[in-house]
């Protein structure tokens, strides 16, 4: 597992370097690789949010996308990454916070009547010690997205909505602490970490040296814009609200 | 086929002006019958455009067979799911002809959730002379019939009609990716991402259920089955791909439901190609069986692979269609292209593949020399009846003229769907909303 991306690195590539399997070990030490998985799962999170937003997505799309997350996790746990972050992470309170962007799972109607709906019943837990300290903002903002916790039970799960909250959930608990982890002060600050890295991202994650200049990867642009949102005609709600995702996974 | 292929065109430009297409518009399956006398469109508006080959005449020998619109119907409809508060899309996923048996023409046609059965048929002559109502269809007052007529069919101008003769539904609870007609033309089935149903064509209310992959818990899926397909000659057989870029063939012979595969077709991972993408760029896009029923072709992200059916451990042959793209897989993953489903077919000798690219390029793997070819289905480029040029990549380094680099490519642009006239070098390909006919060289 240790070598798993450095084996991609095609000798070729390396003409002239004097010990190949040492260069490729110093480019897996490099922390600029730990950076730009990261990215990659911030960008296969909200690409797996954007998903769950829909009452019918791509499965087939949101399967692999689902198996990235969990490739990359499982990677994580291996080299310590993930322990790291998790004993790291102190503030418990406003971890829950950021979890507890339930409070998105409750459409504008409910809000104004103030309940829940029962679907979403288990999330209560969390959502009501929060409650009393999370702003109107939130609120306002949050209404017509649906929470990550959800999204495995509730949008795949068609025939049998109330079941399953297993393994996975979990994991995207510690997903989701990982993102505030980085406690990034902005939109901004998230994606341009992410914007500037993806040069490097493709030829690492793809285990490939060569020197193509990459596409420039518009984070947040490209996920706005049409194209890439032809498929998403059964959207609730509207891809600005992407905006608002952003905003509550970093608040903090 | 030749890279000169003679070009020509029928932009359906007279239905879908360039100018004012929208996303209707754009062409999701494309289907020649059996005889290759036909050719079927669908798009995402929900439109069936079937198009007849023009009879071969002599003064004109350069129209040889052109392909003119015979037929348009609206095959489906935008639909709410009021249970689920859904929409259920009307682009039609794939067309498949039955093979004829008598002058009426037959096809099936699937939106995400409902096939249809439709009925093609001409008619020339009308009848005239009845004897209890007048030429307009009124009922005649019977005091006034004095004689007795025999009706006749008088000749008037050719109307091709369109008509649902069945609709398939409420049978799949996720998006039909396929449906395949049963060699023994009196079943077919249609196949979601975790389902695959078989129908007999005569009844509408009921079909069972052969494959079913959902897991117990949908946490734990993590595979979608992507295409499948019957065996052209052998009714008992058909093979499905997978999300994880393996193919199952199925015997409908052993147990009605085919939970158990009979074979199993999965190349080993090369593990210096691994990557993160690796799963999502092995996702087979599109399976097919050859004419011949001995090969199958499957087309995932990079690659199209011919595998032998008595070969499971890899396939016999692989070709890569744009393996420049290799580096940039992160971006492609970034702007969702990487999940494109791009599909395949072979030539009607099976010795020729064909499948698209990015850029409205196209490719062509010849089996037996070994060469391939790029071509590119463009208004700019393919004036009618012009030859095609190939079309060259370059990656990295120096730039040749006529070539292109890989940095320009029109990702937009991508070529999803084509066919292949069952026995002669005619080619269809899909470009969004522009249809390309290309034929070899006449001369």
């Amino acid at each position: 597992m240790d070598t798993m991306f450095v084996r991609g690195l095609k000798r070729k590539c390396f003409d002239g370097e004097e010990d190949i399997e040492g260069t490729l070990a110093g480019i897996k030490a490099i922390p600029s690789y730990n950076l730009q998985r990261q990215s990659l799962l911030d960008m296969s999170l909200v690409k797996l949010q954007l998903c769950h937003m829909l009452v019918e997505p791509n499965l087939c799309r949101s399967v692999l996308i689902a198996n990235t997350v969990r490739q990359i996790q499982e990677e994580m746990t291996q080299d310590g990454t993930w322990q790291m972050i998790n004993t790291q992470s102190t503030g418990q309170a406003s971890l829950d916070r950021l979890v507890s962007t339930d409070i998105l799972c409750r459409s504008s109607r409910d809000q104004a009547e103030g309940k829940h709906v029962p679907a979403y019943s288990t999330f209560n837990k969390d959502f009501e010690c929060d409650q009393a300290q999370d702003s109107s903002e939130t609120m306002s903002t949050a209404s017509s997205v649906q929470a990550p916790r959800s999204l495995q039970s509730n949008v795949w799960e068609m025939e049998n909505p109330q079941e399953n909250k297993g393994n996975f959930q979990k994991s995207l608990d510690q997903i989701f602490e990982t993102l505030e982890n980085k406690s990034p002060n902005s939109v901004e600050d998230l994606f341009s970490e992410v914007d500037n890295s993806y040069y490097d991202l493709d030829t690492m994650l793809t285990g490939m040296m060569s020197n193509t200049k990459m596409g420039h990867c518009d984070s947040l642009e490209t996920f706005s814009s049409p194209t890439n949102t032809a498929s998403n005609s059964n959207c609730k709600s509207d891809l600005n609200d992407l905006d608002h995702i952003v905003e509550i996974l970093v608040e903090s | 086929m030749e890279e000169d292929a003679e070009t020509r065109k029928i932009s359906s430009s007279f239905l879908r002006d360039h100018s004012y297409a929208t996303e209707a518009d754009i062409i999701s399956t494309v289907e020649f019958n059996h005889t290759g006398e036909l050719l079927a469109t669908g798009d995402k508006g929900g439109r069936v455009v079937i198009f007849q080959r023009e009879q071969e005449s002599k003064n004109q020998p350069h129209r040889r067979g052109e392909y003119n619109v015979y037929s348009t119907f609206q095959s489906h409809e935008p639909e709410f799911d009021y249970l689920k508060s859904l929409e259920i899309e009307e682009k039609i996923n794939k067309i498949r002809w039955l093979p004829q048996q008598n002058a009426a023409y037959f096809l099936l046609s699937t939106n995400d959730k409902t096939v249809k059965l439709w009925k093609v048929s001409e008619r020339d002559k009308r009848p005239e002379g009845y004897n209890l109502k007048d030429e307009d269809g009124r009922l005649r007052d019977p005091s006034m019939i004095t004689v007795l007529r025999v009706p006749v069919l008088r000749p008037m101008d050719l109307m091709v009609e369109a008509t649902p003769r069945r609709v398939f539904a409420n049978a799949h609870t996720y998006h039909i990716n396929s449906i395949s007609v049963n060699s023994d033309y009196e079943t077919y089935m249609s196949a979601d991402d975790l389902r695959i149903n078989l129908w007999n064509f005569e009844i509408t209310n009921q079909s069972f259920n052969i494959v079913d992959i959902k897991p117990a818990n949908m946490e734990e899926l993590t595979e979608v089955i992507t295409a499948a397909e019957f065996h052209p000659h052998h009714c008992n057989t058909f093979v499905y791909s997978s999300s994880k870029g393996t193919i199952r063939l199925c015997d409908m012979r052993t147990a009605a439901l085919c939970d158990r595969h009979a074979k199993f077709f999965e190349e080993p991972e090369d593990p210096s190609n691994r990557s993160f993408f690796s799963e999502i760029i092995s996702s087979i896009s599109d399976v097919k069986f050859s004419h011949s029923g001995r090969y199958i072709m499957t087309r995932d992200y990079l690659t199209v692979k011919v595998w032998d059916l008595n070969m499971e451990n890899r396939p016999i042959e692989t070709y890569q269609v744009h393996d420049y793209l290799r580096s940039k897989l992160c971006s492609l993953y970034e702007n969702d292209c990487i999940f494109d489903k791009f599909e395949c077919v072979w030539n009607g000798s099976d010795s020729v593949i064909m499948t698209g690219s990015y850029n409205n390029f196209f490719r062509m793997f010849d089996r037996n020399t070994k060469r391939d070819v790029t071509l590119e289905a463009s208004r700019e480029n393919s004036k009618p009846r012009a030859i095609l040029k190939p079309r060259k990549v370059c990656v990295g380094g120096k730039r040749r003229k006529d070539e292109i680099s890989v940095d320009s490519l029109d990702f937009s642009k991508k070529i999803l769907h084509t066919a292949w006239h069952p026995s002669e070098n005619i080619i269809a390909v899909a470009a969004t909303n522009n249809l390309y006919i290309f034929q070899d060289k006449v001369n």
